[in-house]
């Protein structure tokens, strides 16, 4: 699992201004990290729409935001996705937990979550990719700063 | 009041702030300003639009954000008021309290007639809430409460208006982004 000092230095690298998000048990575990960092600003929201909302303004307002959350409040987003990425066409950046995944492959786990993460991020046809378990923090850096130069939306799934 | 009436009293007292109207707001608000620093929230997704003002506001410092939203958003998003309330910015929420889904038609909102959303707003940690119910008492205190630090929500009482056909934003999604865009930078 990436740790929160590595994400921390990882965001910076990327520029990441903002972080509209709500942990969950691992992303949680970034917090103490995150929030020492001057250059980062950690926005709690309430519902995980809201965070794509204010990442929706930041952009608009010239920042660079990185909305980060755990997949249950993906499956809950959708319509503030479409909007913000395919109305607004803004470059939206996430970073999702897969609640479950890995026990799932264990087949240690009958939480629901990992039967529709991938599939509900394929569904809204957004360009992401699945992070490995043994990746360091510099794979943020290799798969968003592309998408960052390019103005293009970008998500990453953690699996948890 | 009329949302014919309320909007005018905004557009007077909105000084350099960036509108955001959403919903039935859009039939009124580019008739009254329609300037780079208006954006017509349409495509939309309902009640996202407080979020979008936040993330406006948070995002550089020298303009606030009013936002012209529905009592119907609110509801679908009540918890971004908290958020609001968590992360001081000079947002002004202007809610149309009609008690209905205006813009498919005039459909009930579940317990519209009941909601206070000074006092929720109140709740949620917002210092200034308030409640209009007439033209004359919004017409007397808007600009006070136009001004000042945010967060700040106002809920005014709006006659509802049914049979109304979904409005149209002045110009493109990608034309207003790009207006807004270039006024927040210059």
């Amino acid at each position: 699992m990436l740790e929160g000092p590595a994400v921390a230095a990882a965001l910076r690298e990327l520029g990441i201004t903002h972080v509209p998000w709500i942990p969950d048990s691992e992303l949680g575990k970034w917090e103490a990290a995150l929030s020492a960092d001057p250059a980062l600003r950690l926005l709690r929201v309430a519902r995980e729409a809201e965070a794509i909302g204010i990442a929706a303004g930041l952009l608009i307002a010239g920042q660079r935001p990185l909305v980060i959350f755990q997949c249950t409040g993906l499956f809950d987003a959708g319509d503030a996705l479409r909007n913000v990425v395919y109305d607004l066409k803004l470059p939206l950046h996430l970073l999702v937990g897969a609640r479950g995944q890995l026990a799932f492959e264990r087949g240690q786990t009958g939480d629901t979550c990992p039967l529709f993460t991938e599939a509900i991020v394929q569904a809204w046809r957004l360009p992401y990719r699945v992070l490995g378990v043994d990746e360091t923090a510099e794979v943020l850096v290799q798969e968003l700063a592309p998408a960052i130069r390019g103005d293009q939306p970008r998500l990453l799934i953690l699996p948890e | 009041m009329l949302l014919e009436e309320a909007l005018p009293v905004v557009a007077q007292h909105r000084g350099q702030n960036v509108v955001i109207a959403t919903m039935a707001s859009i039939g009124v608000w580019p008739q009254l300003a329609d300037t780079p620093l208006d954006f017509n929230y349409l495509p939309s997704s309902m009640g996202l639009g407080l979020s979008l003002a936040l993330g406006l506001a948070l995002g550089q410092s020298r303009r606030g954000v009013i936002v012209l939203t529905g009592d119907g958003s609110l509801l679908m998003h009540l918890g971004a008021l908290a958020t609001l309330a968590a992360y001081p910015a000079n947002v002004y929420a202007l809610v149309m309290n009609n008690g209905i889904y205006e813009v498919t038609g005039g459909q009930a909102l579940v317990g519209a007639k009941e909601i206070d959303f000074a006092a929720v707003a109140r709740g949620l940690g917002f210092q200034r809430a308030y409640t209009f119910d007439t033209l004359a008492t919004w017409t007397e205190q808007a600009g006070t409460v136009l001004t000042g630090p945010g967060p700040v929500l106002a809920s005014l009482k709006i006659e509802p208006r049914y049979g109304q056909k979904t409005p149209r934003p002045p110009r493109p999604m990608a034309e207003q982004l790009r207006r807004l865009r270039a006024a927040l930078s210059a």
